[in-house]
């Protein structure tokens, strides 16, 4: 947001500086100057005392697999795990080649046979495991708001739906990840058995783990912003004997939709939260499942690699909530605030 | 018998009672100014004029027919124009057209929307979201809303009381002007006085809530269109604006010796 900030101020200045008179442009440049150091410096000044903190730190605790890595390890282990992506994706484009090169054959020596194609058995690199994390919360998020939402808007605009709802929202809502996940696994195991699976099992039950956990906030702030729609708005509709059709989505659901967002925003932030736990149980190959593993096979590596990957769910949750907020400004009307 | 009637009408929320016992009378194609102080009932008898609240005890009649609740035959211009702030002004009026008249035709739906903002000189701002327009152009949008219900009554609450005093006065020549073209029975709820006696016919002092009573009436028996500074020295102007405030006050006093 700021760095945004910053370069249009930057190339505004750019732009416009050549006619200017070298005192104008020294003024010109001053401000500029202002502007990075009150948008850039404290971030960097934070950052440079939390690594030095750090390295102090790692450096004087001792565990049973090593010393504490410092910011130059973990940085080193993320390096690491990108070739090491690198190399599987070589690897698998090597045998991709290759098995070109013997179906060629194959079928030069028996045309008309049938070839068997082979799947590259190569395991997940941690990008990949970041694409499955982001599947699977994504999943997750979907299915939760297509029924948050709807549900919301019952429970905001009938009283007698949300008196009926209210006392189990209340018990659901504190329920833990870790709870439901057992139960849902169980239930996935027993119900989800299609003859062609598109996902699998483990997937699933993330997902659904995900949904059940993060399906509170949208629900409950939903129905708030449905609850609280101006009076004068459903007078309006009333006058005009709106079909109800009509009025949820004319009236309601725009005045509703600032909290909508909010509560998707947060069922988003508490979905990615969720998903590392469920991942580790359910091992869906995703980063709690990468977590999950090395602390398993406690190597020295360990606890570099779990801090990558603690940085990596940091500053995806952090763009997940960006993108939120980018969506929520293109799609409610512009003039906030106004009657 | 009257166009629309309230036949003593009570209306109490909780134990207040707000309308004690009131009875209105109002004729087809009159403009009627209901006057009262800030928290006298104005709005609550507007409500239920408007069948948006029901009344405890009496009943509101519209042409003969029982008001059981809102419908667009009685189009509301509210207090705080109540324009939905997501849709532009065309948006805005159209939402209304489209509900009213859903057998009519594309084009004359369109044709009567357009018909509507012309008559309140809104046309170029028919791209405007209601946040980017001035007060008293959002007021002037809510009336070209209500106007294009084609209502049988229209009812204003207020409509000119968060303006300031310039532009509520040129809004005040304009509701004359559009009230002149095709003489709608109007409903005008106000605190003003003076705003009163140069739009009504008839003025209806509403007098001191809680419990609060209409008042007898006082006829407006100025010509139109009314001058505003050539009214403001007509001795019949005095008459009636004494007059009305003396209602006003009458009735504050019989109250408040009714409640002592």
């Amino acid at each position: 947001m700021m760095d945004v900030a910053l370069e249009s101020t930057a190339s505004e200045a750019v732009v416009a500086a050549p006619p200017a008179a070298p005192s104008a442009l020294r003024e010109r440049a001053r401000s500029v100057t202002r502007a990075v150091a009150r948008t850039v410096l404290p971030p960097l000044l934070g950052l440079a005392v939390f690594l030095a903190a750090w390295s102090l730190v790692a450096a004087s605790i001792e565990t049973s697999i090593g010393a504490v890595p410092g910011p130059r390890a973990v940085w080193d282990a993320a390096g690491a795990l990108v070739e090491e992506h690198a190399r599987e994706r070589t690897k698998a484009v090597e045998f991709e080649a290759r098995q070109a090169e013997r179906k060629e054959a194959f079928l030069r020596e028996q045309p008309g046979e049938p070839w068997i194609e082979r799947q590259y058995a190569g395991k997940p690199t941690y990008l990949d495991q970041i694409v499955t994390s982001l599947k699977t919360v994504f999943a997750g998020f979907v299915l939760a708001s297509l029924v948050a939402v709807p549900l919301g808007i019952l429970c905001g605009s009938i009283p007698l739906v949300q008196s009926a709802l209210g006392p189990f929202i209340q018990i659901f809502r504190p329920v833990s990840p870790l709870a439901w996940l057992p139960i849902v696994m169980i239930l996935v195991s027993a119900l989800y058995t299609p003859e062609e699976a598109w996902f699998e099992k483990s997937f699933v039950s993330s997902a659904i783990t995900v949904a059940l956990c993060s399906l509170w906030p949208a629900l409950i702030n939903t129905s708030l912003g449905v609850a609280s729609v101006d009076r004068d708005h459903l007078n309006v509709a009333r006058v005009l004997r709106l079909g109800w059709w009509t009025k949820v989505t004319k009236i309601i659901v725009p005045s509703a939709l600032p909290l909508i967002f909010t509560g998707l925003r947060l069922s988003l932030g508490v979905g990615w939260m969720v998903l590392i736990a469920a991942e580790m149980l359910s091992q869906n190959p995703g980063l709690g499942k990468f977590v999950w593993d090395m602390f398993q096979n406690g190597s020295s590596q360990t606890l570099s690699m779990i801090l990558v990957a603690v940085f990596t769910i940091g500053f995806i949750g952090c763009l997940l909530d960006r993108a939120m907020v980018a969506l929520e400004r293109l799609v409610t009307y512009g003039g906030a605030g106004a009657r | 018998m009257a166009f629309l009637e309230a036949q003593s009408v009570c209306k109490s929320y909780g134990a207040l009672s707000v309308l004690q016992d009131v009875d209105l009378a109002i004729d087809r194609g009159e403009l009627v100014a209901i006057v009262g102080a800030s928290g006298s009932g104005k709005t609550t008898l507007l409500s239920l004029l408007a069948g948006l609240a029901l009344p405890d005890r009496g009943r509101v009649l519209l042409d003969g027919h029982h008001v059981r609740e809102p419908g667009p035959d009685r189009a509301v211009v509210f207090q705080n124009y109540s324009l939905l702030p997501w849709l532009t002004v065309w948006d805005n009026v159209s939402l209304a057209v489209d509900n009213v008249f859903r057998d009519w035709p594309k084009a004359r739906k369109r044709e009567q929307t357009e018909r509507h903002l012309e008559l309140v000189h809104l046309l170029p701002a028919r791209d405007k979201r209601p946040g980017e327009l001035s007060g008293g152009m959002r007021q002037r949008v809510s009336l070209a809303r209500a106007l294009a219900m084609d209502p049988q009554v229209l009812l204003l609450d207020e409509p000119l009381g968060a303006l300031d005093a310039l532009t509520r006065a040129t809004m005040q020549t304009e509701i004359e002007r559009i009230w002149q073209q095709d003489r709608k029975t109007v409903v005008l709820i106000t605190n003003d006085v003076d705003e009163s006696i140069l739009l009504a016919d008839r003025i209806l002092p509403l007098t001191g809530g809680p419990g609060a009573s209409l008042g007898p009436a006082v006829a407006v028996d100025l010509a139109r269109p009314r001058d505003r500074r050539a009214v403001n020295h007509d001795p019949r102007f005095k008459r009636i604006r004494r007059e009305v405030f003396d209602r006003l006050r009458a009735g504050q006093e019989w109250t408040r010796r009714k409640s002592a």
